[in-house]
């Protein structure tokens, strides 16, 4: 059953779990390390993350973080290009890498009797990388074909960067982090080996190791492998460009002939989640989930889907992690005989009576109750809280964040969704996009 | 209390790692078999439940049937409409799945322990008296042919559609099981009815139960979750043999990727040869980027981002399929490469280092699988579907352990068709005919 448009899945809450055993330390070079304990199986996953994603890169050179992700398992000065992948499969065990706005990371799921050999071939890529001009040609060829099947070939990614470039006008979060094609098909061995070179070193790095191991066993193979290596003297202080006052609000039309059904996209610029500073953020995921969680129980869902046809879907998002400041997302996809303009009226009405009516407090109570249970889901899923630590510590928020968060979730109040609802719903700092299929749709 | 309750300690031991799983099999006092596995450290329950059949069981003119009616599920029963039921479900943070595939229908269930009962029995009103109101036909109805609309402008759906169609004409295989446009916009309440008392019975019900629960616990669980559903389904489909030649089929489409589905019949999912089979296709295409399809079409050229290879054995059919998307102006290359690549697997074999690498690869993954409570339950009702028994967690390294270089090659040489290979292109590939 696959009745949400796929092009439109969000991600709507984080929640945090509250009962994991978690042990942290830095290394003396400065690598910080975190240990989440779970010994129900003998796995471990091993997670490396850098603090630098695709919002870091050079001005013109969009895609190189993602790209030297690609890069990263080719040959070092022990390895064979591909013995990285071929050695964890060897072993048994799974290896892939992420690239996001904000951070690069690497991973490795095995046997916990292998985090030994996991942690001598990650170390050793950290800093012994010796790619060609050959690899580069080849592997961007793959990077264009991974750009092709991601965004080129999909009508609702391509409408997302368009909406994304207008959302940011100076930070770049507006750019893909895939790249530009014109970028990428440009990107060269300097632009690779300069980003490696300042970047992947332990200072600018998080260990995230969890499942069957004991902290002590830990730090000391950590001290053997990463604790060796020195850190970066000239690593730059992480200020990226930030959003100027935004004062007009901008309106897109999308047309591709290969979109099946109009629909519409209105962001707004968001707080995210910052150190000691959660509190607005934890409003939001709130205000997404009354607003847009549920079709059955949302005011989008009941005004569009139930009390009248208007809407086939409706979603609100919300994703607090992020470096910088985030946003706060609506969509609508109309029913059949209803244009995009009605929708978008009938969905504007809906926030105009949120932000007049009070909040019903049997849903906060529901959404309490969700968000706590989602925690004891959450510990159930080792991979997940290790992705949940790595990610929060290269977006600026420390471990106490990491585990204040569910707490701040509990206690959000009506008044607090309020507030942050009247800041964010601030039209001068919205995009609106119409996705369609011909001019003829867009009305 | 329980006809029968049979502990099985399996231990999982690889090359690398090992895993310890108690299968417990229950059998409730109203006669519903179980496999459980307790696990009370995290306060939760996991529920798998499959119904053989599926879509597969749709009437002549209802194609869309079972799918339109398993999106029902969660929308209104008992008393309550889809959004009290909702409600309901929300304020026990419960979360319930329904889905329709062509063999089989899943319900799967994850509630806290500390409101298990209300959970069961909201789940219970939701398999058992569903409502089927006009309301959330019509609204449901919608999201389905919305749905339909966007498989058929989805490269990757055309391909597949297209496939299927070719392969399995008017078996239920070959046509899409959400139902055509037509199709969908003719069905009546009276269909979801039916088709719902066709699809939930107990004759071909298979249950997993993983989480913070014992074993004596489950049967009254089970009995009172679905003791009510009707005790026969009508019969499922005929077996059919696959029935699309060698050759290349070109879909034109105004997309800057082509994509290419392909493949030919493949084996049976008991077939003695099967694990010899799932090695190969690991060295073949399934096997990551150590793959000989993922070296040389990625790795080598930068063909791709990715291409993998698939043994499907389906209950009445059985493919050997792939997939691989480049640029249109690469795609050629990308297929004669694959073409290449099959012809000489099925004739010179593998090598010992690649049967060898692979058996490690696949024996050291095997523990991995069981990381979580609803992945455990996931694969123990899989494992009933296809008849398997508990000590197969046990055995399962033994058997792909015991596959040898000649069986792997015999198999090579036998599974592998290169002439009956038949690939679907879509979009504008250069150099394709």
């Amino acid at each position: 059953m696959k009745r949400l448009l796929a092009a439109l899945a969000m991600i709507t809450t984080t929640a945090t779990a509250q009962a994991e055993e978690v042990t942290t330390f830095t290394l003396d070079n400065g690598m910080e390390v975190v240990v989440i304990e779970d010994h129900r199986a003998p796995v471990v996953v091993h997670m490396v993350w850098y603090k630098i994603g695709s919002a870091d890169e050079p001005v013109g050179a969009s895609g190189v973080a993602h790209f030297f992700e690609h890069l990263m398992f080719k040959q070092t000065d022990i390895l064979e290009s591909g013995e990285f992948s071929a050695t964890v499969a060897a072993n048994g065990g799974s290896d892939n890498a992420f690239t996001s706005y904000d951070y690069t990371a690497y991973f490795q799921r095995i046997a916990a009797d292998r985090l030994e050999l996991m942690m001598q071939m990650e170390s050793n890529r950290m800093t012994n990388l010796a790619i060609t001009a050959d690899n580069i040609a080849t592997e961007r060829n793959v990077v264009l074909e991974e750009r092709n099947q991601r965004t080129e070939n999909n009508p609702g990614a391509l409408a997302r960067e368009q909406f994304n470039a207008a959302q940011y006008q100076n930070h770049r979060y507006g750019v893909p982090v895939i790249g530009w094609k014109h970028e990428m098909e440009q990107l060269n061995i300097d632009d690779a080996l300069a980003f490696y070179d300042l970047y992947y070193s332990p200072n600018n790095a998080v260990l995230v190791v969890a499942g069957d191991v004991q902290p002590d066993e830990v730090r000391a193979l950590a001290e053997t492998y990463y604790g060796v290596i020195p850190s970066e003297p000239d690593l730059p202080e992480r200020i990226r460009p930030q959003e100027p006052p935004q004062r007009a609000e901008r309106r897109i039309t999308y047309t591709d002939p290969r979109v099946s059904q109009p629909y519409l996209i209105r962001s707004y610029l968001a707080p995210e989640r910052d150190p000691g500073a959660q509190e607005e953020a934890a409003a939001l995921v709130y205000l997404a989930e009354l607003l847009g969680g549920s079709p059955f129980t949302s005011d989008l869902g009941i005004a569009l889907q139930f009390d009248t046809q208007t809407a086939l879907y409706t979603n609100a998002s919300y994703d607090g992690s992020s470096l910088d400041t985030s946003t706060f997302s609506l969509a609508v996809v109309p029913t059949s005989d209803v244009s995009l303009s009605e929708a978008e009226a009938a969905m504007d009405q809906v926030i105009a009576d949120f932000l007049a009516n009070d909040i019903d407090p049997a849903r906060m109570d529901s959404i309490r109750t969700q968000l706590h249970a989602s925690e004891i889901f959450a510990l159930d899923d080792t991979q997940g809280l290790a992705h949940r630590y790595g990610a929060a510590l290269t977006q600026s928020l420390t471990v106490a964040d990491v585990q204040a968060w569910p707490e701040i979730l509990q206690s959000v109040t009506e008044d607090d969704i309020k507030a942050v609802a009247a800041k964010v719903f601030n039209r001068d700092q919205a995009v609106t996009g119409w996705v369609v299929a011909t001019q003829e749709d867009a009305r | 209390m329980f006809r029968s309750f049979i502990a099985l300690t399996l231990a999982l031991f690889a090359t690398t790692a090992s895993a310890e799983i108690d299968i417990i099999e229950v059998t409730s006092p109203g006669g519903v078999n179980a496999w459980v596995v307790e696990e009370p450290s995290i306060p939760f329950i996991a529920v798998e439940i499959r119904f053989r059949g599926g879509t597969s069981l749709d009437l002549p003119g209802k194609r869309g049937a079972t799918n339109l009616m398993m999106g029902l599920l969660e929308e209104g029963s008992g008393d309550m409409n889809a959004q009290e039921f909702q409600t309901a479900r929300e304020a026990l943070a419960a979360s319930y799945g329904f889905s329709a595939y062509d063999d089989s229908i899943g319900v799967s269930a994850q509630f806290l322990t500390e409101n298990q009962d209300e959970a069961i029995a909201l789940l219970r009103q939701a398999l058992i008296e569903p409502t089927f109101d006009r309301d959330a036909l019509d609204r449901v109805r919608a999201q389905v042919l919305a749905n339909i609309a966007s498989e058929e402008k989805r490269p990757n759906s055309i391909a597949s559609t297209a496939f299927y169609s070719a392969a399995f004409g008017d078996h239920p295989y070959g046509t899409n099981s959400d139902g055509t446009v037509e199709s969908v916009n003719r069905l009546t309440q009276l269909d979801m009815h039916d088709a719902h008392q066709r699809a939930l019975t107990h004759d071909r019900l298979y249950v997993s139960v993983v989480g913070d629960i014992t074993a004596a616990q489950v049967g009254p669980m089970l009995d009172t979750l679905l003791g009510d559903l009707p005790a026969q389904g009508p019969e499922l489909p005929n077996d059919i043999a696959f029935g699309l030649e060698g050759g290349t089929t070109v879909i034109d489409y105004d997309t800057p990727q082509a994509v290419a589905f392909f493949g030919h019949a493949g084996m049976k999912r008991d077939d003695p040869d099967f694990f010899a089979a799932y090695v190969l296709n690991n060295v073949l295409g399934s096997g990551g980027f150590e793959s000989r399809l993922m070296n040389e079409v990625r790795e080598k050229r930068g063909l791709t981002y990715g291409i993998g290879t698939y043994l499907v054995p389906k209950f009445h059919a059985e493919m050997m399929l792939g997939s691989v998307a480049s640029s249109n102006a690469t795609i050629a290359e990308a297929i004669a490469v694959t073409r290449d690549v099959w012809a000489d697997t099925a004739t010179n074999g593998i090598t010992q280092a690649e049967l060898d690498r692979a058996k490690t690869y696949l024996t050291g993954e095997y523990p991995l699988r069981f990381d979580g409570n609803s992945e455990i339950a996931n694969i123990m009702v899989g494992m009933q579907m296809i008849d398997l028994s508990p000590e197969y967690v046990t055995n399962r390294n033994d058997y792909i352990e015991a596959v040898t270089l000649e069986d792997a090659n015999r198999v090579a040489r036998e599974l592998l068709q290169p002439d009956n290979l038949h690939f679907v292109v879509v979009g504008k590939p250069e150099g394709l005919n």
